[in-house]
């Protein structure tokens, strides 16, 4: 996943003179996790700047570029830090537009290494989408595959808005996968039907999609047939592929990292519930972190859904 | 007089002993052998325990973890320059100061080695669990300094950050709170030359770190950091200060970071080794040792006893770590005062077969 990104940056950055890419140690030392690697040497200190060390500096200044018709690839060096910018995003990225009717816009990126499970230190392994997911105004993506993350950077950089784009570090080199070459995107706000199924749709995102598919694959050898849906996008949602899929299989099942108060699930299951209430032969059920912080490397396990606790809840929704 | 000057800053930079151990009889504070000794005895501990770190990481035995090679003459100075009533905030680099604040060793490898448990300080050391989003404790250090001030203590907080703290927006705060507020603060800037592969110099465009004090009111000071003699006067004077309420002060203690970042990072992919080289000359413990030899105290049998007894410390201290029985239910007992319902039976979850 990291070089999927890294060449899709490269690829865009040489037809877009007005790309830059702009955050702490991203410059000589192509970032802590190597994914804008080369890109000083190709495109030079002007347009990928190593910052000092500010969140808020950060996104402020993004901001301030993006309205002025820069398109901004701001890195925040993990998602746990970007709450010291989380104001300029909140209060500004997403509001521009709506506050002077269309005439100020933020078409920016912001780049949130996110999620756990790689052993790292305190802070280092947060999963926080949900608050970017209740502020209106801000797209949010979530790429599960080299495929996808590459497809939805291209896209991110000539959409209009502010994009929000979530990298699940676990995956950054969990598998491989061939990538094409050439330039192409995948559509913001549409989600992906990974495995077509009958009995019950299993909804997921980032290295969660990656941890159900062993879930789904054990399923499958107890005749449970899972239909596997990988969001990609979280906002704008794809509402009607959830449903469509809902009300096919009657059952569903949504994982997600983040814990479980508040986490994008809620939001998904009511959506299940409002629009497909007489499909439904089962409980819409979560498997979430719980309602703790994110333990360090030693607990780290014990927090996050696992194949065991997935197919244990995929087993007893079918059996409801 | 319609032009006139109405604001003039200096900044003066201290240095006692010099890189080849010769000590500026005119400024050399008179230490009792005692304590000298005990500053070697500790930078040599510390160097001994980081290379531990580093031995235990790679091997799996520890995660991520930040060196401290380099840097002991701030770490031991400034904390040995503490007096008890006073508060220790450091940042995740002066985790070995914790040592000196008397909490055990092996706690504070147990931190390092991904267990909780690492930041459980017995509130007696006086110190805070070290911040790992950069620049945080600072404004912490502000509050801490207001409380102490308020219930009237003679004491005083003294809280590190590094050079690329001073970019975040709530180091501006802590020290603009802290003139006006006037608390007994002292902000020690372990300014080690790199922010991860930022320089110093690509940090902010000013001519010293110290001189961001002139901005917000008070004063500050340069002061060599790989000279425990200068590190620990200057604290301990500033701290002095503090507490008989002339307000906040802030010390840049110029030093280098002789290895990685942590032990994910490169640093060959940004920095030369003749740099490395350059400052490897600038040792600390090299050159408190020339002065502990003109002194009559360091030989070579002092040496190596120094050495023997930190090796056991060290090797104790992982053992302990290492055989530490960690209680996994802990994730949910330390959210609330009282666990919540909810909690409880998500713990319940958590732990059923
Ligand atoms: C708010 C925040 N942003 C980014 C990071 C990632 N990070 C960890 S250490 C570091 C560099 C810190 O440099 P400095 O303050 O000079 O301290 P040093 O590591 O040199 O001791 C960065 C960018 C972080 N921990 N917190
Ligand atoms: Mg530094």
């Amino acid at each position: 996943m990291v070089e999927a990104i890294n060449n899709c940056l490269k690829q865009e950055m040489d037809l877009d003179k007005n790309i830059v890419v702009l955050g702490e140690d991203v410059g000589v030392d192509g970032g802590v996790f190597r994914v804008t690697e080369g890109l000083y040497e190709k495109f030079g200190k002007q347009r990928i700047i190593d910052t000092p060390l500010s969140e808020s500096g950060i996104i402020g200044t993004a901001i301030g570029m993006a309205t002025m018709g820069i398109r901004p690839v701001a890195e925040i060096q993990f998602q746990g830090f970007e709450y010291n910018a989380y104001h300029q995003i909140v209060q500004h990225a997403a509001r521009l537009r709506n506050r002077t009717r269309g005439q100020f816009t933020v078409p920016m990126i912001v780049r949130l290494p996110c999620s756990g499970g790689i052993r790292a230190l305190e802070h280092h392994g947060e999963s926080l989408e949900s608050i970017y997911l209740h502020i209106p105004g801000l797209k949010v993506v979530y790429p599960s595959c080299p495929y996808d993350a590459k497809g939805l950077l291209a896209a991110a950089l000539k959409d209009e808005d502010t994009v929000l784009y979530f990298e699940p570090k676990r995956l950054y080199r969990a598998f491989r996968e061939e990538v094409p070459e050439e330039r192409y995107e995948v559509e913001i706000g549409k989600a992906k039907i990974l495995r077509e199924g009958t009995d019950i749709t299993l909804i997921s995102w980032g290295a969660m999609t990656f941890v159900s598919k062993d879930a789904i694959e054990e399923a499958s050898k107890q005749n449970i047939s899972v239909e596997h849906i990988d969001l990609r996008t979280l906002a704008p949602c794809d509402w009607d592929t959830i449903i469509k899929s809902v009300n096919k299989t009657g059952r569903a099942i949504i994982v997600h990292e983040a814990s479980k108060t508040m986490g994008f699930g809620a939001e998904i299951a009511t959506r299940i519930m409002e629009n497909s209430f007489l499909s439904l032969e089962a409980p819409v059920k979560r498997v979430t972190g719980w309602d703790i912080q994110i333990p360090y490397p030693k607990l780290e396990d014990y927090y996050f859904p696992n194949k065991e606790r997935i197919l244990k809840e995929i087993i007893k929704t079918v059996n409801f | 007089m319609p032009i006139e000057r109405v604001f003039q800053g200096t900044i003066d930079h201290l240095q006692i002993l010099d890189k080849d151990g010769n000590v500026d009889t005119n400024l050399e504070p008179k230490l009792p052998n005692e304590l000298l000794d005990k500053m070697y005895r500790l930078m040599v501990l510390g160097r001994l325990w980081d290379k531990k770190c580093i031995a235990l990481q790679r091997t799996g035995r520890m995660y991520t973890y930040p060196p401290l090679e380099g840097q002991e003459a701030v770490t031991v100075g400034a904390t040995l320059a503490l007096g008890n009533e006073d508060w220790f905030i450091p940042s995740y680099r002066e985790s070995f100061g914790y040592y000196i604040r008397g909490l055990p060793l092996d706690i504070i490898n147990l931190g390092w080695m991904g267990v909780e448990e690492g930041l459980k300080l017995d509130k007696k050391a006086k110190s805070f669990p070290y911040a790992i989003p950069i620049g945080t404790q600072h404004t912490h250090a502000t509050g801490v300094a207001y409380a102490l001030k308020l219930k009237g203590e003679r004491s005083a907080v003294l809280v590190c950050g590094g050079d690329g703290s001073t970019s975040e927006g709530d180091f501006h705060d802590a020290l603009n709170f802290a003139g006006v507020f006037q608390v007994p603060c002292v902000f020690l800037i372990v300014n080690n030359q790199w922010a991860i592969s930022v320089p110093r110099k690509s940090q902010t465009k000013s001519e010293t770190i110290a001189q961001k004090a002139l901005g917000y009111g008070f004063k500050a000071i340069q002061v060599d950091g790989n000279d425990i003699l200068a590190v620990y006067n200057t604290v301990k004077e500033a701290l002095e200060n503090a507490r008989s309420g002339s307000g906040p002060f802030l010390i840049e203690a110029v030093t280098y970071r002789i290895g990685a970042h942590t032990t994910a990072d490169d640093p060959k992919k940004y920095r030369s080794e003749e740099e490395v080289n350059f400052w490897r000359d600038r040792d600390p413990i090299k050159r408190l040792k020339v002065y502990l030899a003109k002194k009559g105290v360091w030989n070579e049998d002092y040496e190596a006893k120094v050495n023997a007894e930190a090796v056991k410390i060290i090797d104790d201290a992982v053992q302990k770590a290492e055989t530490y029985k960690q209680e996994p239910k802990n994730m949910f007992n330390f959210l609330y005062a009282k666990m919540t319902k909810d909690l409880e039976n998500q713990m319940k979850e958590c732990f059923e077969a």
